[in-house]
């Protein structure tokens, strides 16, 4: 454009983009962490609100990160009998169980040919850190199968880096489909009870049938069963939240 | 590899189950030697079988002597682990470890490669002698 003068224009630079941070007009991703749902009971709802504040509490001190089934994990906890009087384990977390302060998760690793599984409390006073190495979410909630997997899917090497990770993001899923030892495995994998998705079953089709007779299919739509905890979790998140900013 | 796929002979008669570990070690149970010594490393028809825990329970944890019999022999040996789930914080493995010791209990062999759990040290005392040839701990 000419100015008024008739010189050549002054260099105007064009205008900025304005950048719509779509992550943070996207609702916050909220992870509640499932030791915090109460199991469906007729305990009085006063044992897990006070169990909630110990919890919390201790949370405060101590920081749990979120981790998922499926995550490799390092937990560093005190020991008497160790040198340095702590001991590190690095495993991939194959399972987590219990609820309120009781609440556990079991660490499995291959150490020289040789696997070990260790269940850790979380909210036990032994814990000094826990550092998550790898994100992946997997295809099952429990990966028990992984005990009748080849060895190289739990082996994990213990001096492994801590990956980075961006705090809004997605959890990764890992659709890994593993492969197992020959039978007899330590349970029927392929009966649907267990709906797993993980393994790659290589037995024959007449097995795969033969295990499908076991099948419960009416179990999905018994109304008696369903639990929903959608609205327990909303009240629980914002107790929670509220008392962890405190 | 150590690993025994437990193999049950189809012959006409057998229809017999193998279980695996219900309680942890007892008599009569399949277990693994973990040291570098000959007798427990050299392969034999049979697996080493134990015949005899040293305990008021019949029933060995960690820690525990057990009598073994290996290649037709009767040999004392040490548990340094289970695949039964112990206390919350100890390590579970997947086969029953053992490792040869004497009556006096020097261990026959001259490494253990496998892990061990830590909860071995408490009775410094008794198993200094296999604590130290141990290298990987729990």
């Amino acid at each position: 454009r000419a100015s008024s003068d008739g010189k050549p224009a002054k260099f105007q630079p064009p205008p900025k983009p304005v950048i719509i941070d779509k992550k943070k007009q996207r609702a916050e991703r909220r992870f509640l962490s499932p030791e915090f749902i109460p199991p469906r009971g007729r305990t009085d709802p006063l044992k897990y609100y006070m169990e909630r504040k110990d919890m919390i509490q201790r949370r405060k001190v101590f920081d749990i990160p979120e981790f998922y089934v499926g995550h490799v994990l390092a937990v560093t906890t005190a020991d008497p009998y160790a040198n340095n009087k702590s001991n590190r384990f690095v495993g991939i977390c194959i399972q987590r169980g219990g609820k309120g302060l009781g609440a556990t998760f079991v660490l499995r690793n291959v150490i020289e040919g040789q696997g070990v599984e260790i269940c850790y409390e979380l909210y036990s006073p032994r814990i000094h850190a826990i550092e998550v190495l790898k994100l992946e979410k997997r295809l099952d909630d429990n990966l028990m199968y992984l005990r009748d997997a080849l060895p190289e899917y739990s082996t994990f090497d213990v001096n492994m880096k801590p990956e980075s990770r961006l705090e809004h993001e997605e959890v990764p899923v890992n659709k890994l489909q593993v492969r197992m030892k020959p039978k007899p495995w330590s349970k029927r994998w392929e009966r649907p009870k267990f709906n797993i998705k993980g393994i790659k079953f290589e037995l024959p089709e007449s097995k795969m049938q033969e295990a499908q007779k076991w099948s419960k299919p009416w179990l999905e739509f018994d109304m008696l069963r369903e639990y929903d905890t959608s609205k327990i979790e909303e009240k629980i998140w914002r107790e929670v939240n509220e008392e962890l900013k405190k | 590899q150590g690993l025994l796929r437990r193999s049950v002979s189809h012959s006409f008669l057998s229809f017999a189950s193998v279980t695996e570990a219900c309680q942890a070690i007892q008599k009569l149970t399949r277990v693994r030697v973990v040291d570098n010594s000959a007798l427990g490393n050299t392969p034999y028809h049979r697996p080493p079988k134990c015949i005899h825990v040293y305990n008021k329970t019949g029933v060995g944890k960690v820690g525990d002597k057990i009598l073994l019999a290996i290649k037709g022999e009767k040999k004392k040996a040490l548990i340094v682990g289970h695949k039964m789930p112990g206390p919350t914080m100890t390590p579970r493995f997947d086969s029953n470890n053992v490792v040869l010791i004497e009556d006096n209990g020097n261990p026959i062999g001259t490494r253990i490669k496998t892990p061990i759990p830590y909860t071995l040290r408490q009775r410094e005392g008794e198993f200094s002698k296999v604590l130290a040839i141990a290298c990987n701990f729990v």
